[in-house]
C-alpha cells in the first residue's frame, strides 16, 4: 500500500545521497591535490561546499514539513530524525574538506617537509569510512555500520601519531613550524571527518534496530 | 529511587464471546494505576469488547460471555454478585455523548450520586461544581446549571458525561472513543483534560486516532483480531515497536 509519507521519504533520501556524493567528491579532490602537489583541484571543493550548503537547508526544511504533515511513527520517525542528523554531519564534512584545502594550499606553497605517508593513509581511511557509512544507510546495513565504528580508532591513532611526529619535527627544525602545523591541522580535520562518519553509522544502527549506540567504548 | 507502579486492573487469559464467536482471545494485560492506557487497533480487533469486559458491561449484551479473569485491586470482578457495584468504581464514557435527555445539567451530574442516597443540597451543589471543574466545563455552564443537558454542544455534552462519571469518584474511568464524534476544538479540550488527569485517575481509552493515543497516554496496547499483540510505554511502542504487526499498523500500512 502506498502511503502519503513514502514519496516524501524517498525524496528526502535522494537529496541526502546527493549530498553524500558531493562530500565524497570533495574528499577525492582534496586528496588528489595534496598527493599531486598541485592545488588546482582545490577550487572545485569550494563550489561543492556551496552545493552542499544549499542541500543542507533544503533537507532541513523537507524534514520539518514531513514531521508537521505526516506525524510519522516508529521506523519512519527514526529515519526522518536520522536524516536530520546525517544532514548536519555531511555538511560539517564538506566544511572540513574546505579546511583541508586551505591548509593544503598553505603547505604546498612551501617546500615539502617530508614525503607524505601517514596522511594519505589517513585520507584513504576517512574516505572509506564515509563511503561505508553512506552505503550502510542506503542498504540499511547495521553490520556494515558497525564496521565503520570499529575503524574510527585507526583515524584517532593516526592523528595522534602524526601530531607527535610533527611536534618532534618542529622541535628539531623550528623553521618548519608553519608547514608542520598545516599538516597537523589536515590530520585533525580528517579525524573529524571520521567522527562524522561514525555518527552516520550510529544513526544507521538507530534506524535499523532502534538502539542508541552512541558514547559506547569511549575512553576518557 | 524509582517506585514500582501499582496495578489497578488486570486481566488474565481473558476471552470474550458473542455466542460462540470469540471476539477477544486470551488477553493478559495490566493497567497501571493513575496512568492513561490507550487501546489501539483496526476496526473489529476487539478493543471495545475488551474495554467493556473491564466493568462487566459486556455481559449486558444478550448472548455475551467471558472466560478468564479480570481483577480490580486484586479482586476478581466476575466473582462479585452485583455488576452495578463494580461500575461505581469503574465508570464509563461512551463514543456518543449520552446526557440524560430530560434532566438539567445539575441533575445529570448528580444522577449517579443520588442513586447512592445522597440528598444534602449543599453537598450535592459542591459535588456538581467540583465534577464540572474536573471535567473543564464549569466556567461554560455555571450560569445555566438548570438548563437541559441536551441543550449543550456535542463537546460540552461529552464533558458533561465525564463530569457525571467523575461525580461518583471512581478510581477508574473507561472511555470508548470519547472524541470520535466531536469537532477538533472539543477533542483538544478533552485531551487536555485527560493529560491533566495523569497521576490522579486511572483511565483506559479506546481510540482509532493513533496521534491521540501518542499524545495522551502513558501506556499503549495494540490489539489485532482479538489478540493483544504488544503493550508497553507509549513512547517506546510508537518509536521502537517490538512486533512487526504493530510497526505496520502504526505506520499506516494497514488498518
Amino acid at each position: 500500500m502506498d502511503r502519503s509519507i513514502d514519496q516524501g521519504l524517498a525524496k528526502l533520501q535522494q537529496r541526502l545521497l546527493k549530498m553524500g556524493e558531493y562530500v565524497e567528491q570533495a574528499l577525492d579532490l582534496t586528496l588528489r591535490g595534496l598527493m599531486s602537489g598541485s592545488p588546482d583541484s582545490f577550487s572545485q571543493v569550494n563550489s561543492i561546499e556551496h552545493a552542499v550548503n544549499t542541500l543542507h537547508k533544503e533537507i532541513d526544511e523537507a524534514v520539518l514539513v514531513l514531521l508537521a504533515k505526516e506525524s510519522p511513527m516508529a521506523a519512519d520517525l527514526r529515519l526522518i530524525l536520522a536524516v536530520f542528523k546525517i544532514n548536519s554531519d555531511l555538511e560539517r564534512m564538506a566544511d572540513q574538506a574546505v579546511n583541508i584545502t586551505r591548509h593544503g594550499k598553505d603547505y604546498l606553497s612551501k617546500p615539502p617537509l617530508k614525503p607524505l605517508v601517514d596522511l594519505p593513509r589517513m585520507m584513504d581511511a576517512a574516505r572509506e569510512m564515509v563511503r561505508s557509512s553512506l552505503d550502510s544507510f542506503v542498504h540499511r546495513d547495521a553490520e556494515l555500520a558497525k564496521q565503520v565504528l570499529e575503524k574510527d580508532d585507526f583515524l584517532d591513532a593516526s592523528k595522534e601519531k602524526i601530531q607527535m611526529e610533527l611536534m618532534q619535527f618542529i622541535k628539531q627544525k623550528p623553521e618548519s613550524v608553519e608547514s608542520a602545523m598545516s599538516l597537523i591541522l589536515i590530520a585533525r580535520n580528517l579525524e573529524r571527518i571520521g567522527d562524522h562518519a561514525t555518527n552516520i553509522a550510529e544513526d544507521v544502527i538507530f534506524i535499523v534496530t532502534g538502539a542508541d549506540v552512541r558514547h559506547q567504548g569511549k575512553t576518557a | 529511587m524509582t517506585t514500582t507502579p501499582s496495578i489497578e486492573l488486570e486481566t488474565k487469559n481473558l476471552c470474550a464471546f458473542f455466542g460462540t464467536f470469540k471476539a477477544v482471545s486470551d488477553v493478559s494485560l495490566s493497567i497501571i494505576s493513575n496512568q492513561v492506557t490507550s487501546l489501539i487497533g483496526p476496526s473489529g480487533c476487539g478493543k471495545s469488547t475488551f474495554l467493556r469486559c473491564l466493568n462487566r458491561m459486556h455481559e449486558e449484551i444478550e448472548g455475551a460471555s467471558i472466560s478468564g479473569k479480570v481483577f480490580f485491586k486484586g479482586k476478581s470482578i466476575y466473582d462479585m454478585h452485583d455488576p452495578i457495584e463494580i461500575r461505581k468504581h469503574i465508570g464509563m464514557v461512551f463514543q456518543k455523548p449520552t446526557p440524560f435527555p430530560s434532566m438539567s445539567i445539575f441533575d445529570n451530574v448528580i444522577a449517579g450520586v443520588r442513586l447512592s442516597g445522597e440528598r444534602n443540597k449543599k453537598v450535592l451543589a459542591e459535588l456538581v461544581e467540583r465534577s464540572l471543574r474536573e471535567a473543564a466545563l464549569w466556567e461554560e455552564v455555571k450560569d445555566k446549571l438548570h438548563t437541559l443537558g441536551t441543550d449543550l454542544s456535542g463537546g460540552q455534552q461529552q464533558r458533561l458525561c465525564i463530569a457525571r462519571a467523575l461525580a461518583v469518584a471512581p478510581p477508574v474511568l473507561l472511555m470508548d472513543e470519547p472524541t470520535s464524534a466531536l469537532d477538533p476544538i472539543s477533542t483538544a479540550k478533552i485531551e487536555e483534560w485527560l493529560v491533566g488527569m495523569k497521576g490522579k485517575l486511572t483511565v483506559v481509552i479506546v481510540t482509532h486516532n493513533m496521534q491521540q493515543a501518542a499524545r495522551v497516554s502513558d501506556q499503549t496496547a495494540f490489539f489485532l483480531s482479538g489478540e493483544l499483540v504488544e503493550s508497553g510505554n507509549t513512547g517506546v511502542v510508537f518509536t521502537v515497536p517490538k512486533d512487526k504487526r504493530t510497526e505496520s499498523y502504526i505506520t499506516g500500512r494497514f488498518g
